[in-house]
């Protein structure tokens, strides 16, 4: 092996890395939050909608699940501004991507978390003659949030991970950052020997933060 | 619009079959190395296990394009080639390998060691064990969450075109780059992966239901 | 004990049906329930008390008949009967029939003390502090004082009915339905709940009691019902149904209830 490891250079530009891992940690939270809202509207609508609403919006889940990320990155970016006549920013653009992909997969996560609250939970509710809108905003969505909260910790995650993707559109995360270093110093051993353990090591101290979180919302605690 | 799919369709074919052969490849390879390392994990010593299951959340905890860069771009330098192809291959097979791994030691450890302890008493060998009392048992447990690995795998080969494989994705964009109505191609493109991952499903469904049923009988 | 002085009932129920399909569950109800009475239902399960309680409750819709609580009409009838109230106005009667449940059904996102303050913050309208304060109250009243930051999980089976019953008294309601309240509870919790339910016979609650604990109808029961397919079979003091049964069907049944609690 004739590779000689250079680190000195890729320090140099080692704020990149810094920067896209700010950068990819908001990107995946402000999608993880719209990805929530759309999960939650289109949950409860599911649940209690008519026929019509629930195959719609099981379409939208069927056609997000069953697609490539990468192309759903490419159709919102290039394709929607193409027919729709305007344009957005690369980042903009791929956090309303990972926002509709996170919501089709939250969607599922939420409806589970619904079905998951007894009948008998929802009658009591009913009982200390709460609406049907006060039951769900008091008694049905904060039991059903409670339970979806492991679900949504591996969703950050998972996020998180996917931001990587928005390098092909030339999004500055963190990914974006290694490879604008690789490109103009050739160290790519360095960088990515860089890269994974950044990677990793803030997927690991994301999760244990959030399994302390999970913890202080737990509906069964210990005694 | 119309005229723009026609146009694309034989160019598309060939990406299409070569995104079913990389998934292919991934799927097959990923399978037998993940049963033999999952199934190490579960029962072997302690040494074999702790490499797998650093090796397995690794692979899983990295994003699948940092994977693909690194094996294609870092190998060279250590002065080992691979191909674009090969080198996506193994990037992918890599990553779902660890899925696997996972999804082995979840099936596995589901049955209750009861189970393991009854088949000892009746004398097999440790072979046998598996073959006859723990493997099919498992299997239940094993092909829903694998089903899911499966078309994750058809939908990750998409990052191949990222590496120049002209595959289904990378098709699609050479189409675009020429016609300039990349919309109606995208939605072409995930009309194709969406038909590919339905079929896998319904598939995927009816051997799940005759593992049921040969289980119940 | 003798039943409470004659004024109009506060719970009025004539000609009650309601079905499941094809089965008929209520067949034709009538019972009145005075103020400041405990009526005890008893009967097989699948004889309808559950139901009953549920239909007072407007908890499921019924076929016909009426059900009037101190003079408004529950009607929470079948779809295509033409009465049926609108959500709002049903969320304002259930306010006023508080409901305990055998399997407690508290809230298990919230402690003892907001499982309690929720309803009188919500469908009351109490500033926070004011539902804090009736919720420590009623905790205290019902021997939770140490309890009320606990989450329902962290509560034993008697604990958590005692919130429950916290719950349903803490809206002040005009009839408080208890469906069998001990059922689901280890032996040695049933009477911790009981007491408190006994406290609130002395202090004049109205209350409509699903319940198997025979001694309990014999001496807090003001009145007992009997209630076989439907119907309600036998009725009056305590006492005296209890220890002289007319039909077959109730010698039966309270030899198999005997038998169980021996």
């Amino acid at each position: 092996m004739d590779y000689h490891f250079n680190f000195t250079i890729v320090w140099r530009h080692a704020w990149r890395l810094w920067w896209g891992l700010g950068l990819s940690l908001q990107i995946a939270l402000a999608s993880l939050g719209i990805g929530m809202l759309i999960g939650v509207v289109l949950a409860v609508a599911y649940t209690d909608g008519r026929r019509i609403t629930r195959m719609a919006i099981a379409g939208y889940v069927e056609f997000i699940r069953n697609t490539p990320l990468l192309l759903l990155v490419y159709l919102v970016f290039y394709g929607i501004p193409s027919v729709g006549g305007f344009a957005y920013d690369a980042t903009t653009s791929f956090i309303g991507t990972l926002a509709l992909y996170a919501g089709a997969q939250l969607v599922e996560v939420f409806r589970a978390g619904l079905d998951a609250v007894p009948p008998g939970v929802v009658d009591a509710g009913r009982a200390i003659g709460l609406t049907p809108m006060r039951n769900l905003i008091h008694v049905r969505l904060p039991t059903a949030f409670r339970v979806s909260l492991p679900a949504l910790s591996n969703a950050y995650v998972s996020l998180f991970k996917d931001t990587a993707l928005g390098s092909v559109i030339a999004v500055p995360e963190l990914t974006h950052g290694a490879q604008w270093i690789n490109f103009n110093t050739f160290r790519i051993l360095e960088i990515y020997a860089l890269l994974t353990p950044i990677y990793l090591v803030t997927g690991w101290i994301i999760l244990a933060a959030l399994r302390l979180v999970e913890r202080r919302y737990a509906i069964v605690r210990p005694n | 619009m119309i005229a723009a799919m026609v146009y694309a369709l034989p160019f598309l074919w060939q990406g299409f079959v070569l995104t079913l052969a990389v998934s292919g490849l991934v799927v097959a390879g990923s399978l037998v190395i993940g049963l033999l390392l999952g199934t190490a994990l579960a029962f072997g010593p302690r040494w074999l296990g702790l490499p797998i299951r650093v090796f397995a959340d690794t692979a899983r905890a990295i994003p699948l394009i940092v994977l693909i860069f690194t094996v294609y771009y870092g190998l060279p330098a250590l002065g080992l080639s691979l191909s674009p192809f090969w080198a996506a291959v193994a990037a992918l097979t890599l990553f779902k390998t660890g899925h696997v791994i996972e999804i082995v030691r979840g099936a596995i450890g589901s049955i209750h060691p009861g189970q393991m302890e009854a088949a000892k008493t009746i004398g097999l060998t440790f072979a046998n064990r598996l073959r006859y009392v723990i493997f099919p048992q498992a299997v239940r447990r094993f092909l829903p969450p694998w089903i899911n690995a499966v078309t994750d795998s058809v939908k990750g080969s998409a990052l191949v075109s990222l590496v120049g494989v002209v595959d289904l994705m990378m098709a699609i964009q050479q189409v675009i780059g020429r016609t300039f109505e990349p919309m109606p191609l995208y939605i072409l493109g995930a009309a194709i992966y969406i038909a590919v991952n339905a079929t896998l499903s319904i598939a995927s469904r009816r051997l799940e239901a005759r593992f049921a049923a040969t289980v119940a009988a | 004990m003798s039943p409470p002085v004659e004024a109009p009932p506060v719970l009025a129920i004539r000609g009650l049906v309601k079905r499941f399909g094809e089965t008929t569950v209520l067949d034709g109800i009538d019972l009145d329930v005075a103020r400041g009475e405990v009526l005890v239902v008893i009967g097989a399960s699948g004889s309808g008390k559950t139901t009953l309680l549920r239909c007072v409750n407007a908890l499921v819709p019924y076929e016909t008949g009426s059900i009037v609580l101190d003079g408004t009409e529950v009607a929470y009838t079948a779809p295509n009967s033409g009465v049926r109230r609108s959500d709002h106005a049903l969320s304002a009667i259930r306010a006023d029939i508080g409901m305990v449940f055998q399997l407690f059904n508290l809230f298990p996102h919230l402690t003892a003390r907001e499982n309690v303050a929720l309803g009188l913050r919500v469908t009351r309208g109490l500033g926070k502090q004011e539902a804090r304060a009736r919720a420590e109250h009623w905790l205290t009243r019902v021997g939770l004082a140490d309890r009320m930051d606990h989450l329902p999980s962290q509560l034993s089976g008697g604990q958590q009915q005692r919130v429950g019953i916290a719950r349903a008294v803490a809206m002040e309601p005009k009839l408080l339905l208890l469906d069998e309240i001990t059922s689901a509870l280890d032996p040695e919790l049933v009477g911790e709940v009981l007491d408190v339910v006994r406290g609130l016979a002395r202090e004049g609650m109205t209350m409509l009691m699903v319940t198997h604990e025979m001694s309990f109808a014999r001496d807090a029961g003001h009145r007992v019902v009997f209630m076989d397919a439907g119907r309600i079979a036998e009725s009056g003091n305590p006492r005296e149904v209890l220890a002289n049964p007319q039909s077959d069907r109730l010698r039966r049944f309270l030899r198999r209830i005997e038998l169980r609690t021996e």
